[in-house]
């Protein structure tokens, strides 16, 4: 999510003398990519989206998609994220996910690995329709979980689950360079079915003197490990630790006891980890409860509507009808539950454009106004 | 005068209330992919008209091409102001959160800034509709469309200043936010219309430069054809937009009411007045969808937010509801309701007056609840 500078004014004056400007002014109000987008979709002027060029099943509940996007992608560094965007039943659903693949892949594609969580809307939708050929949106990689640019002594690679994709990106990524050092990839899974990327990484193991793959499995005894994340694999799969630096990324409970072993043993600061926002789980037993934030300005959830909250601390948002008609008090819902009093719907998606005349906090609530 | 009194007891009102809102909610809920494709079918035949208006053009020197580039210009733009601008504006396809239909970042082919129309129209027209004083779509701050607006000989000229509105519509509606009336009669500042002013010449300029300098200019020799056929297409716009609007709250039957008759209105009585102040046209899909559905304007008022696709899906709901509880469901054919349309303007530049006694609506009397009979 790259900010641009304002545009300074003779500029924006030059830039209207120049095809592109003058495409514009033709195009005016609806721009370029409005009109592009209803011959081909992958053809835009400002927008960035892909094509899925490669879809295959690898594991019983994951998929692995191949994307070609358009030229305004500006590539990534091993271990960020993209965030993904799919027309799910006439609703745009956005989500974060992280490439997989090196991010010296000579084809200029990013290769994403889902798991379709049960009940994850985009993911499932993902499972079970991408196909070659579907365009979605992409956003330009973000985040700070990455390989430091002078690439460490020594690496230490671990994950569980569907948190493999960026550490594999950071494993492919690093192989490509022929880096030298000593890396472990350790990874938990619930048995061998599990491991997206099995095959590969046993062979990048083969290929590679300095690479070691330990796969752990939770739920059976066939893996190098068995068992979850303790001190015993700790020193069994990478003795070396101390003098590495840790890139981590899985479900909290490894997450939490990766952290607490490293904190325990004064390693924290070598441990750099990306976890996954799961949206919590709402339960909306009506109790008026958190804290609502518009911006700076926190007040506690009284329980009125957002927009009779806002002006209880003292703001003045932009309103109209107070009724839910003129959606003039729409913002965006940073983060936090709310439901519409008019239909009793709950919001519970971060970043959420929401009526704020008609719609009330569950819990924490923050507002960007 | 078999119609001329409604009453109702508050427990009825707030029935008709929950009815209404029971049929909203039911489509909020069913709205899905097949709402998504029909807006985006929509577009898609809208661009297409444009990109074939403006390239016949280039063969403007032939007049069939030059009557076909016209005549597909005029239909896009009629699309793109009704059937899409005004109901993206209205958040109808905000459930969707696809960027290119926000209500909030929509911009529709027509001088009016859209920040300036949802506050003129989302808000003001649609909260207070035909509320005397408060709603300024009743005569646009210049024409005399109710009784109650007292006469004066400026309004002599109604007939003219109707017509000089329909012609120049575009400009109407984007000069409407200013409130010029208020200015004129004290209660509005000049100052406060500066920022609107910057936002009006700023999308008027990307208007004029795209249909009157830019388009005309890439067919070179053609120049002043092209300028003519843009020039006709944007007042086919105008005459069309003005016409379908005019039916939605003029025509004869179609009640205004005060502001003291408002005054801590119920969510029924508010839907009441939605009702009773908006009026129908009937029709083919063709022309629903050119008159972006405010042919369907009795359901729009009383859902403004739902695809408006979705109007004559819930009409016959509607219509049955205003037989149960017998209020007026004022509809008509298009030369019916933009004739008594017509008629209200010349006859309310008179000082006396001339409604027909069936010209006026039905008062609504709304009586408190009956304590229920001892058994």
């Amino acid at each position: 999510m790259t900010v641009l500078a304002p545009t300074r004014r003779p500029l924006a004056a030059l830039r209207r003398l120049s095809p592109l400007g003058l495409v514009e002014a033709l195009a005016t109000p609806h721009g370029v990519d409005r009109y592009l987008e209803l011959v081909n979709p992958m053809l835009t002027v400002r927008e960035l989206r892909a094509e899925v060029t490669d879809v295959w099943r690898t594991t019983p509940d994951t998929v692995t998609l191949t994307l070609r996007p358009t030229r305004q992608w500006r590539g990534f560094q091993a271990g960020q994220f993209i965030q993904l965007t799919v027309d799910i039943d006439g609703v745009r659903r956005t989500r974060c996910f992280s490439p997989a693949c090196s991010q010296h892949r000579t084809d200029g594609r990013i290769e994403l690995t889902v798991k379709a969580h049960p009940d994850g809307l985009v993911s499932q939708y993902l499972y079970a329709n991408a196909s070659p050929g579907l365009v979605v949106g992409l956003s330009q990689a973000d985040g700070v979980f990455r390989l430091p640019v002078e690439r460490p002594a020594k690496v230490l690679l671990i994950s569980g689950g569907s948190g493999i994709t960026p550490v594999m990106s950071m494993l492919r990524t690093l192989c490509d360079e022929g880096y030298d050092g000593d890396v472990t990839f350790l990874h938990y899974a619930d048995t061998d079915a599990h491991v997206s990327y099995r095959d590969e990484l046993r062979a990048l193991a083969a290929a590679h003197s300095n690479v070691n793959v330990v796969l752990a499995y939770t739920a059976a005894d066939d893996g190098d490990l068995h068992g979850f994340f303790g001190s015993e694999h700790l020193e069994s799969a990478a003795p070396w630790h101390a003098d590495a630096e840790t890139f981590l990324c899985g479900p909290a409970p490894l997450m939490a006891s990766v952290r607490a072993l490293y904190e325990s043993i004064g390693l924290s600061d070598r441990l750099h980890s990306e976890e996954f926002v799961l949206a919590p789980a709402v339960v909306d037993d009506g109790e008026v409860t958190g804290t609502v934030s518009f911006g700076d300005v926190r007040a506690d959830n009284s329980g009125a509507t957002l927009l009779e909250q806002a002006e209880a601390a003292g703001l003045s948002p932009e309103h109209g009808c107070r009724m839910g008609i003129c959606f003039s008090c729409t913002q965006v819902k940073t983060s936090g539950c709310t439901r519409n009093i008019r239909t009793g719907e709950l919001h519970t998606n971060p970043d959420e454009e929401i009526q704020l005349c008609i719609s009330v906090p569950v819990g924490d609530v923050a507002i960007n106004l | 005068m078999t119609n001329s009194s409604i009453t109702l007891s508050n427990d009825q009102i707030d029935e008709l209330g929950r009815e209404l809102d029971a049929i909203k909610l039911r489509v909020i809920n069913d709205l899905g992919a097949e709402d998504r494709d029909y807006i985006y079918k929509i577009i898609k035949a809208q661009r297409a008209l444009e990109v074939t208006g403006r390239g016949a053009f280039y063969l403007g020197f032939l007049p069939p091409f030059w009557l076909l580039g016209t005549a597909a210009l005029s239909l896009s733009k009629i699309l793109d102001n009704m059937e899409i601008g005004h109901n993206v504006m209205h958040g109808q396809y905000d459930w969707m959160r696809d960027p290119a239909l926000n209500s909030k970042r929509f911009e529709w082919d027509t001088a009016c800034p859209a920040d300036q129309w949802r506050h003129s129209h989302n808000y003001m027209h649609h909260t207070f509709t035909n509320i005397i004083d408060k709603d300024r779509d009743i005569g646009y701050g210049i024409l005399r469309m109710d009784e109650t607006q007292r006469w004066n000989p400026y309004y002599l000229g109604n007939p003219v200043w109707a017509f000089l509105l329909m012609t120049f519509f575009q400009y109407g509606v984007a000069l409407h936010d200013l409130e010029t009336e208020n200015i004129i009669s004290g209660k509005r500042k000049m100052s406060e219309n500066k920022e609107l002013w910057h936002g009006i010449w700023r999308k008027i300029g990307k208007q004029t430069l795209k249909d009157y300098v830019l388009f005309p200019a890439l067919t070179g020799p053609l120049f002043l054809s092209t300028l003519a056929g843009n020039a006709t297409a944007n007042l086919v716009r105008n005459l069309w937009a003005y016409s379908i609007i005019f039916c939605g709250h003029f025509p004869s039957g179609v009640a205004t009411f005060t502001e003291e008759e408002t005054e801590n209105e119920s969510r029924g009585q508010w839907y009441i007045r939605q009702m009773m102040g908006s009026a129908n046209i009937t029709g083919g899909t063709l022309f629903h969808i050119l008159s972006g559905n405010l042919s369907h304007q009795i359901e729009h008022h009383l859902f403004p937010d739902i695809p408006a696709r979705r109007y004559p899906q819930v009409a016959p709901e509607v219509k049955a509801l205003c037989e149960k509880y017998g209020l007026p469901y004022n509809t008509g054919r298009f030369s019916k309701q933009i004739g008594s349309t017509w008629a209200k303007i010349f006859r309310l530049a008179l000082p006396f007056s001339s409604l027909n006694k069936s010209d006026k609506p039905p008062a609504v009397t709304v009586v408190p609840e009956k304590v229920p009979a001892a058994a």
